[in-house]
């Protein structure tokens, strides 16, 4: 079909915006990649457009040669895959028997897991919990008090629910117990789904600052997002610019370099997963939506 | 007569207590079948029971623990045996010269946000949803749900780094010809910089759910349309439109129902001594007197006023939405 002339110019129109906005969210991150690889001086003294000038890795040497960041960056790894071990472990338990029509009082059960997302405590009761608890700045305070989320949940739950029933039915009548049907029925068939979940919760370990800021004390527990704080909005660096037996101006170049460099590697594993965070993400977004 | 009537009377009781004990035996038939189902499943109560042990402990607990709000908080007397003191807290913290101070910022954030950041993904969704050419859509959706996935921190740094007096944004200025403006430490701009980094970081993001809805319109609703000379605008605005307004209708309430809860992770790392006076929020106010200044019962009992608000808007949100367009949450 021919379109219209109004038809054209709004399509011309749409292109054209649709463009538009690309490249405003892409420009930022494509400024920091080009000034982490630069010279600083070009940064600061604002030559510095688009593309690297006077390409160097300086930056990154000193990242990588920082303890405190490289410490950081241990312990987000550890908090991300016990968190997310045991986030998913517990999303598994609560959405399976949930998703059964022939468990009794499941209502009762959802609406007291779903109840928790409208009332809670709040930030001090809560926080006084923990500290009854022991578990002030401890490894375990940023990997327990968030074992599990309601809206994942829920995801699950729908998508288990989606497996026909059949499958469960014959495998019972062949005298096989609960525990067995969901090891060797349905979590084999729940890949994707297990899949979206692992990411979900992994992305929001990684990312978080939050529960370190309240519950850690000790800087050797600190995640990297803590330490990224310290760098980049508290502008700390003393220990940083003290190992390098530079000028002051060069100093106060290598600082600029460093922030930059620094953004780089705190979304380094985020940037190599993105082609499968965007897939299996939005396949959760979907199925959450499809039952929101 | 007489006789008719008591044997009519005799069968109505005799027929009450057959249906009571009628009913007794469903009742015990309906309990013995619970039971038997319950054991048949006890191994799904076995896998639910942590997750249940989670909630009472990390979510349950806490709820128990509010009542400090209306108690003097006396750690050694523990949650149970400090003493009561009714409204003490929550008269201070209305008599408070913050007070207003805090709901102002609260709620002229949460309504900037809301009326900037909600109808843009909605827009963009109807854009991409033009697209005929499946790589360009795919090429600007791949750029634009990238931010989702930095780091609140990492969001903030980059506007930091960029808004500074010799940052990216004031070269620019200069280059036109204008005198560099101090944003971060400006109170004016706080809102302004806090709403357009969030709409920079979600609205792609927040678009794939409208992008999902748009996909369920049926085609031949187009066709139709088109046989008849609508334009590609006058589609939009008739067919998609209409098609995805549950879905916005159910996201508006969400969001306006949380115009009240500012997130505390961004507006904490964007604040700073000076832009006080416009970036302070009454989460950023509970975590200093409680978690910094250890007022617990006092902080608690800001907090709890908060998530009483949070809730009233929601229920009066949906009950509007319920009026207008008979969509609603519940």
């Amino acid at each position: 079909m021919r379109e219209s002339k109004t038809d054209r110019t709004f399509i011309i129109f749409n292109y054209v915006f649709l463009s538009i906005v690309a490249l405003l969210v892409i420009y930022p991150l494509v400024f920091v990649v080009s000034a982490s690889i630069s010279n600083p001086q070009y940064v600061i003294s604002g030559e510095l457009w688009l593309w690297p000038k006077e390409f160097t890795l300086d930056a990154y040497e000193k990242v990588f040669k920082n303890k405190d960041i490289i410490n950081g960056f241990v312990n987000t790894m550890k908090y991300t895959v016990v968190g997310t071990a045991l986030n998913v472990v517990m999303t598994i338990l609560a959405a399976y028997p949930l998703s059964r029509k022939d468990l009794k009082g499941r209502g009762i059960i959802m609406a007291f897991i779903v109840f928790t997302i409208f009332f809670s405590g709040g930030l001090i009761p809560t926080y006084l919990l923990i500290k009854d608890l022991g578990m002030l700045n401890t490894f375990w305070v940023m990997i327990i008090p968030n074992a599990v989320a309601v809206w994942n949940i829920i995801i699950m739950r729908t998508f288990f629910q989606s497996i026909p029933h059949e499958l469960e039915e014959s495998a019972m009548i062949d005298g096989c117990g609960n525990f067995r049907i969901l090891w060797n029925i349905v979590l084999p068939l729940s890949f994707p789904v297990i899949a979206v979940m692992v990411l979900f919760y992994s992305v929001g370990h990684w990312n978080s600052y939050f529960q370190a800021l309240i519950y850690l004390q000790d800087q050797d527990k600190f995640p990297l997002q803590l330490i990224l704080r310290q760098i980049l909005i508290q502008g700390q660096m003393d220990d940083m610019i003290q190992t390098t037996s530079e000028s002051f101006l060069a100093q106060q170049l290598s600082v600029e370099g460093l922030k930059y460099a620094v953004l780089i590697v705190a979304n380094l594993p985020m940037l190599m997963l993105y082609p499968f965070l965007q897939k299996y993400f939005v396949k959760g977004v979907m199925i959450g939506s499809l039952k929101g | 007569m007489a006789n008719v009537s008591e044997a009519t009377e005799k069968f109505e009781v005799i027929d009450k207590v057959n249906k009571r004990q009628y009913r007794r035996e469903t009742k015990k038939k309906a309990r013995a079948r619970w039971r038997k189902s319950v054991t048949k499943n006890w191994q799904l109560y076995v896998l639910i029971s942590p997750v249940i042990l989670y909630f009472i402990i990390f979510h349950y607990f806490p709820l128990y623990g509010l009542q400090i709000a209306f108690k003097d908080f006396i750690a050694s007397k523990g949650i149970i045996g400090s003493p009561w003191v009714g409204l003490k807290h929550f008269e201070r913290f209305f008599d408070s010269y913050y007070f207003w101070r805090l709901i102002k910022n609260t709620v002229g954030i949460g309504v900037f946000t809301l009326v900037v950041s909600f109808p843009i993904p909605i827009i963009l969704a109807l854009l991409l949803n033009e697209v005929k050419s499946l790589r360009y859509k795919k090429f600007v959706q791949t750029i634009i749900y990238a931010p989702h996935f930095l780091s609140t921190v990492v969001v903030v740094g980059m506007l930091l780094l960029f808004l500074k007096t010799d940052g990216l944004v004031n070269n620019v200025i200069q280059i036109f010809g204008g005198t560099p403006i101090d944003f971060i430490s400006e109170p004016g701009w706080f809102k302004s910089l806090y709403v357009f980094s969030d709409v920079w970081q979600t609205m792609g993001w927040s678009s794939i759910i409208y992008i999902a809805a748009l996909a369920a319109v049926d085609p031949a609703q187009h066709e139709a349309a088109m046989i008849d000379g609508a334009s590609r605008l006058q589609r939009i605005f008739h067919i998609n439109l209409p098609a995805i307004m549950p879905t916005i209708v159910i996201l508006f309430i969400l969001n306006a129902g949380s115009v009240m809860a500012v997130g505390f992770e961004k507006v904490y790392l964007m604040q700073n001594s000076l832009n006080m006076s416009t970036s302070d929020v009454i989460s950023t106010f509970v975590y200093r007197s409680g978690i910094l200044e250890a007022q617990y019962s006092f902080s608690a009992a800001v907090g709890l006023f908060n998530s009483i608000i949070n809730f009233i808007m929601l229920i009066m949100v949906n009950q509007i939405a319920k009026k207008v367009n008979e969509t609603s949450l519940w």
